[in-house]
């Protein structure tokens, strides 16, 4: 009786008695939701055009926020650059490290292995994870490193906002956070339905045949496409360095993503982002209000348990294709 | 000209069906058996026999039982960490509230409570396919992570965590705890490897095994022809579950001694799924190369540059020994996807043909 009076009564009545904690809870949710969705979005992105369940996407991230303090650290070794010029240059290098990276996996890795079966390509990009954490670290150092978040001209500091009589605080590279996952979204949206490139996309996304037959070159738009989730995967890098050092301990959270695309579908850009909120709701949610229960630490798994029940109910995910299967 | 099957005759069903049909691939396995039985015992020093044999013959063990799943089945998993722990942890606990009866036997016994566990997670794989099941996969990694920390009574509400290996005799000599000599526990590991391959064999040799290779090619085929999908993936996920169980029980019983949770961490996972698709998906032989490979890779990284005279320090070692393995996936599976039992192949097809191929 007192296990389901802590399970079912005693968290929602926390929950009115103090909704200023409800609010934090929330918000907290809401901020580690929107970086699950960003990595999701960069695979889903790969997945739509190439059908590669790219596991190094998480890897990305790290590797991505890696090379621009890296660069930044190189460069302000030098000496002749404001700290502002230097975080500029240092960002657009990483960009061009995405790029390079992109070109090379398109050229060494996807032209050799096409029409392999998925799992080899999943294999591929695990081999790709492992090349990058041990290049990351060999080029840059494996110590922790801090991200150079005031260089880059994001806010820092944060909000106290008064609400229920109690406080709710707002970090404010949160906000920043995301206001930049909402404009990569728009970016990404228009890009893919206004310019002719996008349209080739959509295009390969949707049968990699018919796409070849009417002049659209394969293997430039995986580079495309590739280099289009680098740039998603720098962008979370920074906003993840923001809050917590980069390094590649980051991966284990990285893996979240993958929770995240079951429940939102491998192929769906809103379903990886509704995943990814879902995800980051639920999973503070149940840690803060149900964790106790089972003795903490809670949050390594939840997402995994969360998705493998949803799986049960819909294999196909919330926004996924409907699956048919014939012999 | 010396490995040649003709006037080899099978003159019965049995002889056909044997696993090693040609006399050169029987005299070449007991030769091997011999050498690992009696050689190296005899010859090998304590830092080769401890840092390179009795891991080689565990990590060999778990791949088997992932070859089970993954190469047999087409089931991918990345759980098989977490359920070395299970075995690891079962032991344990058999060790403490029997502490009279024979290791060996609680070491083979809590495989079967790794193939309960694994079973149970298993289940999801009736509705779910590919890559999705590596999502419920890693759920079985995640929570067993957390249940190997939480659940104090695991390790015996001691304070570190940690569960600590017991000395164990058997027949009288001790092959458990610290004063256990390397060449015990070597043999023990040894005899439990060669016998658990033999049924492995076995297994995939018959009825149960072709199910597992009709629900990998094509599951929905196989089950119009009467392949129980529900049978046929669970004993797949059961016994892939045991072998890793046994394996993770002599991980920390015959060699490490002691072990926390991060001994079975989700990198375990990756570390014997790149053996199984480095030595090849579906195959016993591949099970042995690629744990050979990845175990014994390192170590020759690490050395390396002491012999060319180089001074590089571990951390870069480490990182190097990362990109290493990396591109060496990548490569192998854009040259041989079947891995290195398939090059095994090839060559054993020249040395019928040689010294005259056409």
């Amino acid at each position: 009786m007192d296990l389901l009076y802590n399970i079912f009564i005693n968290p929602f009545a926390e929950m009115v008695g103090t909704p200023d904690f409800l609010l934090q809870v929330l918000w907290e949710g809401f901020v580690s939701g929107t970086l699950y969705a960003l990595i999701a979005l960069g695979f889903v992105l790969i997945f739509k055009a190439s059908g590669v369940f790219n596991f190094a996407q998480g890897i990305m991230v790290v590797f991505a926020a890696l090379s621009l303090v890296g660069f930044y650290t190189i460069l302000s070794q030098l000496g002749f650059l404001s700290a502002g010029m230097a975080a500029f240059l240092s960002l657009l290098l990483a960009l061009a490290t995405m790029g390079a990276l992109a070109w090379t996996v398109e050229r060494v890795v996807l032209r050799k292995l096409v029409n392999q079966p998925e799992i080899i390509l999943f294999m591929a990009t695990i081999g790709l994870s492992y090349f990058l954490i041990g290049f990351g670290e060999f080029i840059f150092g494996g110590e922790p490193k801090s991200m150079i978040t005031e260089e880059l001209g994001l806010p820092t500091g944060s909000t106290v906002v008064d609400v229920f009589d109690g406080i709710v605080i707002l970090q404010h590279i949160d906000i920043a956070a995301a206001i930049i996952a909402a404009i990569l979204v728009v970016a990404l949206a228009v890009f893919f339905s206004k310019t002719r490139i996008g349209r080739a996309l959509r295009a390969v996304a949707d049968d990699h045949q018919a796409a070849l037959s009417v002049g659209i070159s394969l293997n430039q738009i995986w580079a495309i496409v590739w280099f289009a989730a680098g740039i998603v995967a720098l962008a979370t890098g920074i906003m993840w360095g923001a809050k917590s050092d980069v390094s590649f301990a980051l991966q284990i959270v990285a893996l979240k993503a993958l929770p995240v695309l079951i429940l939102g579908g491998f192929t769906s850009v809103p379903g990886a982002i509704i995943g990814g909120l879902v995800i980051g709701f639920g999973e503070k949610l149940f840690e803060v209000y149900w964790g106790g229960l089972l003795g903490g630490g809670v949050e390594g798994w939840f997402a995994y348990v969360l998705a493998l029940i949803f799986l049960l109910f819909r294999p196909q995910g919330l926004f996924g294709e409907k699956i048919i299967e014939r012999v | 000209m010396f490995y040649r099957e003709a006037g080899q005759f099978k003159t019965n069903y049995q002889a056909d069906q044997a696993v090693f049909p040609i006399l050169q691939d029987r005299m070449a396995i007991g030769a091997i058996l011999v050498i690992a039985f009696v050689a190296i015992p005899y010859f090998g020093n304590d830092f080769f026999i401890n840092s390179m044999m009795i891991p080689f013959l565990i990590f060999s063990l778990a791949a088997i039982g992932l070859n089970i799943l993954t190469g047999y089945t087409g089931q991918i998993s990345l759980g098989t960490g977490a359920f070395m722990g299970v075995g690891a942890y079962s032991c344990y606990k058999l060790a403490t509230i029997f502490p009279e009866v024979n290791i060996i036997f609680l070491i083979v016994v809590s495989g079967f409570f790794s193939a309960g566990i694994g079973v149970i997670f298993g289940l999801p794989s009736l509705r779910i396919k590919g890559f999705y099941l590596v999502v419920t996969t890693l759920a079985a990694q995640f929570f067993l992570e957390w249940a190997f920390i939480t659940v104090r009574w695991l390790y015996n509400y001691n304070d570190s965590g940690a569960i600590e290996v017991p000395q164990r005799e058997v027949m009288g000599v001790i092959i458990t705890g610290a004063s256990a000599t390397p060449m015990a526990r070597y043999l023990v590991v040894l005899s439990i490897v060669v016998v658990m391959t033999w049924i492995a064999s076995n297994i995939i040799h018959g009825r149960i095994g072709r199910s597992w290779m009709m629900i990998r090619d094509m599951d929905i085929a196989a089950e119009l022809m009467g392949v129980r999908p529900l049978y046929a993936k669970l004993s797949a996920f059961a016994v892939s579950s045991f072998y890793a169980g046994v394996a993770g029980a002599m991980m920390v019983f015959l060699w490490l001694g002691a072990a926390e949770v991060e001994s079975f961490d989700v990198n375990h996972s990756f570390l014997i799924l790149f053996m199984v698709v480095l030595g090849g998906l579906g195959s016993l032989l591949g099970s042995f190369l690629g744990a050979a490979f990845i175990w014994v890779l390192p170590i020759i990284i690490r050395a390396a540059p002491g012999v060319f005279g180089l001074d590089i320090s571990a951390a870069t070692g480490e990182h190097v020994n990362f990109m290493i393995i990396g591109v060496l996936i990548i490569f192998f599976l854009i040259v041989e996807p079947h891995g290195l039992a398939r090059l095994w192949a090839i060559g054993k097809q020249k040395l019928r043909t040689w010294p005259f191929p056409y």
